[in-house]
């Protein structure tokens, strides 16, 4: 679909080209004055298109603060995959609330950021814009901070159908950056409910990317933990919607 | 939320079928099965009903409505139904009669008016405290098929979780013990908790449970009466 597009995009692109080529190309067949003295045929500025989106993120759960929410434009690829081991950016994101490095990423295009964490039940709308036309791939991640490493977002989704004010909306389930044994234990947490350390970056757990099995809780027989029955939580964690605004 | 779709040669069909009449704003007929997917709870009656856009039976991250709450402490859909009906709903109560077991079904028939345009379910969930399956304004398919749409668990967030028998009038604590359960429902809790820290309608966080039917901190039996979601299945078929 991608390259469908960018095609289509390209192929217009030049197409434009040739057609001010060929009316400049009559105008100087018109004129056959011997007078007339060629001036250096300048290439028409083509003002790149640029789109604009809208993203809503929904906090779903009952008492998970959600970190600031990284969003990301960028080429065909997935910033982490069921399976794999998660990259170092994502690791921090996913143990400390932090993604500062995940926006910083060079494969990234366009990048915004929540000011600051999106409590449970409350929404948070980001506006992002590009002139890019290869950002046409959507990263959306958070950390839901009382874990030791949880997180929930989506990567890579092509989002170049979209039409002008179409919406597209997903619930979003719950990831393990499998970075950071779930030991729940005092330090480890960043969240209100520990206030531990986030990032370290020794890999003590699978060191894969999977779905997250829940929180346990002290409540429930983890004996070391520092949560409570209130920091359980199920699938969605996140309600996302896109709109194309430009 | 994930949403299906089945049969592509009647939806092609079908799809000519409209494009030949050129109308797809006439009354619908709507062939209904929502089917409890979980092993050990069971729903109070549910109510369904087609709907105008602009209206909802619940929104997430927003407060409860006062129906809403009555029917997630209590199963009692009552307020739910007269307020569809006030603004001009297509409304099916009770299907199953009373209590959805787990596993079971209940079918049933609405015709929605062109106006309908959104479909929308909720009841609650037992045992619970305010727990609830639900839909919000799923839009009804002009093109005849089969659509299957998996239903969660949300926390009305009106009501501590304190998981013990009680009350299902709103404002009084803990869950409403209908006859049937009166045996699966352990009794002499102490409380899961006595805190609510978010009254917005949410993913419900599940059930913590105990295994201890006299005693312990929870009446709801850990091995038997927790959930993951989805929890329900609604099959509607667009004739």
């Amino acid at each position: 679909m991608l390259t469908f597009n960018t095609y289509k995009k390209m192929n217009h692109k030049i197409s434009h080209q040739l057609l001010v080529a060929s009316i400049l190309t009559v105008g100087l067949a018109a004129c056959n004055d011997n007078d007339y003295t060629p001036e250096a045929v300048v290439p028409p500025v083509v003002t790149p298109m640029e789109y604009s989106y809208s993203i809503t993120l929904t906090n779903l759960t009952y008492a998970q603060p959600l970190s600031p929410i990284a969003v990301s434009l960028h080429g065909d690829s997935k910033m982490w995959q069921i399976g794999q081991a998660a990259s170092v950016p994502l690791e921090k994101l996913s143990e400390s609330g932090d993604n500062s490095d995940f926006l910083a990423l060079a494969t990234n295009m366009a990048t915004t950021s929540s000011e600051g964490p999106v409590p449970p039940g409350t929404s948070v709308t980001l506006n992002i814009s590009t002139t890019e036309s290869m950002a046409n791939y959507l990263t959306v991640v958070t950390m839901l901070v009382n874990t030791n490493d949880a997180f929930s977002g989506l990567t890579g989704v092509d989002i170049s159908t979209l039409e002008l004010n179409q919406e597209k909306s997903w619930r979003l389930n719950v990831y393990d950056s499998g970075t950071e044994k779930n030991d729940e234990a005092a330090g480890t947490i960043p969240g209100p409910a520990d206030g531990g350390v986030g990032y370290d970056s020794a890999r003590n757990d699978t060191n894969l990317v999977g779905y997250h099995s829940g929180v346990v809780s002290k409540d429930d027989g983890l004996s070391s933990s520092v949560l409570t029955q209130a920091h359980r939580f199920d699938n969605p964690a996140v309600k996302l919607t896109i709109t194309r605004t430009k | 939320m994930k949403v299906i779709k089945k049969s592509p040669i009647k939806i092609a069909l079908s799809a000519l079928t409209l494009a030949l009449v050129s109308s797809t704003t006439m009354a619908q007929e709507l062939s209904i099965t929502v089917t409890n997917l979980t092993q050990g709870l069971h729903f109070t009656p549910v109510v369904t009903a087609a709907h105008s856009s602009d209206n909802h039976i619940f929104m997430l991250s927003e407060m409860a409505t006062t129906e809403l709450q009555t029917m997630a402490e209590g199963g009692d859909i009552s307020g739910l139904v007269s307020m569809l009906t006030n603004a001009d709903a297509n409304v099916n109560e009770n299907p199953a009669s009373g209590l959805l077991a787990p596993s079971m079904s209940a079918s049933f028939t609405l015709t929605n008016d062109s106006a309908n345009t959104h479909l929308s379910l909720a009841a609650m969930i037992l045992p619970s405290n305010d727990g609830f399956v639900g839909l919000d304004s799923w839009t009804i398919p002009d093109t005849a098929g089969t659509y299957t749409v998996f239903l969660n668990a949300y926390d009305a967030g009106t009501e501590a979780n304190n998981e013990l028998r009680g009350s299902g009038a709103i404002g009084e604590a803990g869950m409403p013990v209908p006859p049937p359960l009166e045996a699966s429902i352990g009794m002499n809790g102490t409380g899961i908790t006595d805190m609510e820290s978010n009254d917005k309608v949410h993913i419900h966080r599940g059930s913590l449970g105990d295994d201890d039917m006299a005693a312990g901190k929870s009446d709801i039996n850990n091995s038997v009466q927790r959930w993951l979601n989805p929890i329900a299945k609604l099959t509607i078929t667009v004739q």
